[in-house]
């Protein structure tokens, strides 16, 4: 792949990303790195039970520890004491009662990381234990356990004819474990604070300054403009830091010492401290003609939330209208619901609500299959939806929807050589244990697809703000869009690059001294903080042009920026870019939106969306029945990306997000026992190492510009974690004959298994 | 602090990256780790899972590769300890061939696991030079990584291992 860089366009080429030097040296300044002069640690004291009444908190030998500095609870909190993404549901500090293991209680701060952890250790909470509410099912009917009640958000989509039925119908019910979004640089930050305490700087690594920000600052009772926050290096996101975590904590305890705070999560509190992917339980019946046209879908989710909403409504809202998959499906009758329990918050994570329902729609379209006698792929292939069909929520799809294509193209894609026969030990299920017996391999091959919207939905004024500025040809770009690794700083570069014809271009820190730009999440960022750059860029642009065709009396249109000059098409002009106005500051502010869109009525019908993206993808796994442990082979992929503006990050995005489809399919969950998290750690959580992941072959993608994005481009972070699971759960069940209708597919479910 | 941690504090100096570093007045519990990044100033090495399934904090004691937050770093008092900061690098670059690859191949995203990767790389290609891709994905085996994936992070090493090949071990650090 090129990674010239050259003048110009360089839309479509793979420049390298500005923080990759600085990151492979150890220089780059991650959240966890800060350090300020005379700061303090913090420490979070945490529920040891799921649901308790406190009865009391006696901080006393905390305060009397030399070198702790402040202790602070509920009590302290200056104004707001509830915060939540889409609801001001979850108290700063638990106070009367508790509603989740590991909810936060108490915060130090302190000298020494050691002496916060000692005098957390001191403080005796005396606790009131309760039988924890941990059945989402049970939460529909069970006593509230929140003043607000125990349901977040109960979606019904009523479409079409509902007393349609099919020649042939199958039913499953399925089911999605906890899974953790396990990035690696744990959840960190430094607060200072002014020297009067009317204010504080908070760095903080976050997908979503503003939405913090107004929290923070509603917490503290002071005014936005007295809480700034900085983007600090980000390591990883995925859904995990859009929500509050410590962020109050820490401005609370930096106001209260008038000394900067610095606050690192273990990788246990980082399992414990921020919302997960929702558990499901999800019961589905097909209906068909004995020709394999769907006709009708009825499904029931049950979302478990957790303890606080976090963005649960909008979850279940995307698990609701995606739940059928990218399928024409003329009558729909679907349930969705998102309930409160005492298990840990859910939220958002990469897929948000597509990845549960892909799951089971695909499970569903393979068990239909199979009653049919239909190879499942062309079942698939006689279902597409395609761009001017009707979505179940009854939006058309305007966009592009080049679902046969992208199915057509993995079909095509041959198969891997099967080289079992002489394979590496270390190569088959179990790895490094050597347990497989060749002979009692089973190899299998699945495939899925599937779909998500980009972008926020149901009517939500999504926007980001982007400002440019040119003096004396310096170029220099201000964005709040968090930089979480997916490289936006590539993108944002490369597009100022293109309209502005100029090499070097300076992004101004992260940060709220500019307006949002949303959050670094729904693969809205190329869209949207793209779309502002771009915009903010033209217009710069404009005014630049407008001065030059003014002083040589030449038509605007005549003129074109390139090679950091002006030129004239006629080669009259040329001008440096430098030297057009020495000291003038070119400068706009942008506010770009994408097309607004409504809510759904009471049947779950309404524009709801923007624009949607599809994938495929094809699993092949061998799996050794005797243990039941599953090798992940190979991934094959195609993926609908829209026009590509960096085609080796967007490699990056499909292998990582493949790789965390392939987790959840076969080992990444967080097991819970009445509430309690039973492994909060990297030995007991596992995630795919190097050994478990396979190639990621990318058999095709398809490219046709977006109509209404900014250059065409989808975005492209979140369809690879959303049809990976079921491609390797239909793989899995090629191999061993079984159902199979939990994921993640553990050894004990093949192994122990009735066959 | 001092009269908080008195008894459990000590003053030693470390090897690091070839300097003889002082540390004064450290509380005995912490780790390798904790004082490269908060009393050295080195914080290449990561604090990912401090437990030391993540290989985030990846160091070279006496040549061999560690995970910096299971070592105590009072105990490392005569070791010669080697972090990303200190590896060889290109004079025009900065950056050593296997840091090059991973910049050149696409294989950084959020880049917290990266340099505990480039130490293990490093490790692996001076024992293997030409290691096979199982050896190689056994190798990183111990460092996690959440955004990539490991395709581009194996494309980077065989990109490293091919590129030394061409050039000879000799214009390799």
């Amino acid at each position: 792949m090129s990674t010239v860089v050259s003048t110009g366009r360089v839309i479509g080429v793979s420049v390298p990303r500005p923080d990759g030097i600085p990151k492979v040296k150890g220089e780059f300044e991650f959240s966890s790195d800060l350090w300020a002069e005379g700061m303090l640690w913090a420490q979070i004291l945490r529920s040891p039970h799921p649901s308790a009444r406190i009865a009391s908190i006696d901080l006393s030998a905390a305060w009397q520890m030399p070198g702790v500095r402040a202790v602070i609870t509920q009590g302290d909190v200056p104004a707001a004491d509830h915060y939540g993404l889409e609801h001001q549901d979850q108290p700063v500090f638990a106070h009367d009662v508790v509603r989740f293991f590991g909810e936060p209680i108490v915060a130090v701060a302190a000298d020494h990381p050691e002496i916060a952890k000692r005098a957390c250790d001191s403080i005796v909470v005396v606790y009131e234990v309760l039988e924890p509410l941990v059945d989402a099912e049970a939460a529909l009917k069970a006593a509230p356990i929140h003043p607000d009640g125990n349901v977040f958000r109960h979606l019904v989509i009523r479409h079409g004819d509902q007393d349609v039925q099919g020649d042939v119908q199958v039913e499953g019910t399925y089911e999605v474990g906890m899974q953790d979004q396990a990035f690696l640089g744990p959840e960190s930050g430094l607060a200072i604070p002014e020297h009067d305490g009317g204010g504080v700087d908070l760095h903080i690594s976050t997908q979503w300054l503003h939405s913090d920000m107004w929290q923070v600052a509603a917490a503290l009772g002071l005014p936005e403009n007295k809480v700034r926050l900085h983007l600090a290096g980000v390591g990883g996101a995925f859904g995990a830091r859009e929500d509050v975590s410590m962020h109050i904590h820490l401005c609370m305890l930096a106001l209260r010492t008038g000394r900067p705070v610095k606050i690192v999560y273990s990788r246990l509190e980082s399992f414990l401290g921020h919302v997960h992917r929702h558990p499901a339980s999800m019961w589905y019946r097909h209906h068909a003609k004995a020709d394999g046209t769907l006709v009708r879908v009825e499904a029931r989710l049950m979302f478990d939330g957790g303890a606080y909403m976090s963005s649960s409504g909008a979850v279940i809202a995307n698990a609701a209208c995606f739940a059928t998959g990218p399928y024409n499906v003329p009558s729909a009758h679907i349930d969705a619901w998102a309930v409160r329990t005492n298990n840990p918050s859910c939220g958002a994570m990469r897929g948000f609500g597509a990845v549960q329902t892909c799951y089971a729609h695909e499970s569903q379209m393979d068990k239909l299959a199979a009653a049919l006698h239909m190879d499942p792929i062309e079942l698939r292939r006689r279902n597409v939806i395609r761009t001017g069909d009707t979505c179940i929520t009854g939006q058309t799809l305007d966009g592009n929807a080049p679902v046969l294509e992208v199915l057509n193209m993995l079909a095509a894609y041959p198969l891997p050589i099967d080289t079992r026969a002489d394979d590496d030990q270390m190569a088959r299920p179990g790895g490094a244990g050597r347990t497989a017996d060749a002979q009692h391999v089973r190899r299998g091959v699945g495939y899925a697809l599937g779909w998500k919207n980009l972008a926020f939905s149901e009517g939500f004024d999504d926007y980001s703000t982007a400002s440019c500025t040119v003096i004396d040809g310096q170029v220099s770009i201000k964005s709040a869009c968090a930089e979480v690794g997916q490289g936006f700083v590539t993108i944002a570069q490369q597009i100022a690059r293109t309209v502005l014809g100029v090499d070097t271009i300076v992004l101004e820190p992260v940060d709220t001294q500019i307006g949002s730009a949303g959050s670094t999440s729904a693969s809205r960022q190329t869209w949207m903080s793209g779309g502002a750059v771009n915009a903010a860029c033209e217009a710069v642009r404009a005014r630049i042009i407008a001065k030059v065709g003014a002083r040589y009396g030449v038509a605007v249109d005549a003129l074109e920026l390139r090679d950091a000059r002006v030129h004239s098409l006629n080669g009259e002009v040329d001008v440096a870019l430098a030297d057009v106005s020495p000291g003038e500051k070119f400068y706009d502010l942008v506010e770009f939106r994408h097309r607004p869109t409504t809510g759904l009525d009471g049947n779950g019908q309404g524009q709801a969306h923007v624009s949607w993206a599809f994938s495929a993808h094809r699993a092949v796994v061998d799996v050794d029945l005797d243990l039941g442990l599953v090798k992940v082979v190979q991934m094959a992929t195609t993926q609908d990306t829209g026009t590509i503006i960096n085609p080796l990050q967007v490699i990056g995005q499909i292998e990582g997000g493949t790789a965390q489809g392939v987790g959840l399919a076969v080992m990444e969950e967080i097991v819970l026992d009445k509430g309690r998290v039973r492994n909060p750690s990297f030995t007991d959580y596992l995630i795919p190492t190097a050994l478990d992941m396979p190639d990621v072959v990318v058999a095709g993608l398809v490219t046709d510009p977006e109509p209404g994005a900014p250059f065409g481009a989808k975005g492209v972070g979140e369809p690879p974690t959303i049809s990976s699971t079921p491609a390797v759960a239909a793989a899995i069940r090629a191999a061993t004959g079984l159902e199979l209708p939990r994921v993640p597919v553990r050894p004990q479910d093949i192994a122990l298994a009735r066959r | 602090m001092a009269s908080t941690f008195q008894a459990e504090s000590v003053s030693y100096s470390l090897r690091v990256n070839g300097v003889e570093r002082d540390v004064e007045e450290a509380w005995l519990g912490e780790s390798l780790l904790h004082v490269l990044r908060e009393r050295l100033d080195l914080p290449g090495a990561k604090n990912a899972c401090e437990q030391g399934e993540c290989g985030s904090c990846s160091v070279l004691v006496d040549g061999s590769l560690v995970c910096s937050c299971l070592v105590l770093a009072a105990s490392a008092t005569d070791s010669d300890i080697v972090t990303v900061e200190g590896l060889e690098a290109d004079a025009h670059t900065g950056l050593s061939d296997i840091q090059q690859a991973f910049v050149s191949e696409g294989a950084v995203q959020c880049g917290f696991c990266i340099p505990g990767l480039i130490m293990s790389v490093h490790d692996l290609l001076d024992r293997i030079p030409t290691p096979s891709d199982i050896e190689v994905r056994e190798a990183i085996s111990g460092n996690l990584c959440r955004c990539t994936g490991y395709g581009r992070i194996m494309e980077a090493v065989r990109s490293a291992v091919s590129a030394r090949a061409n050039t000879g071990p000799e214009a390799t650090s």
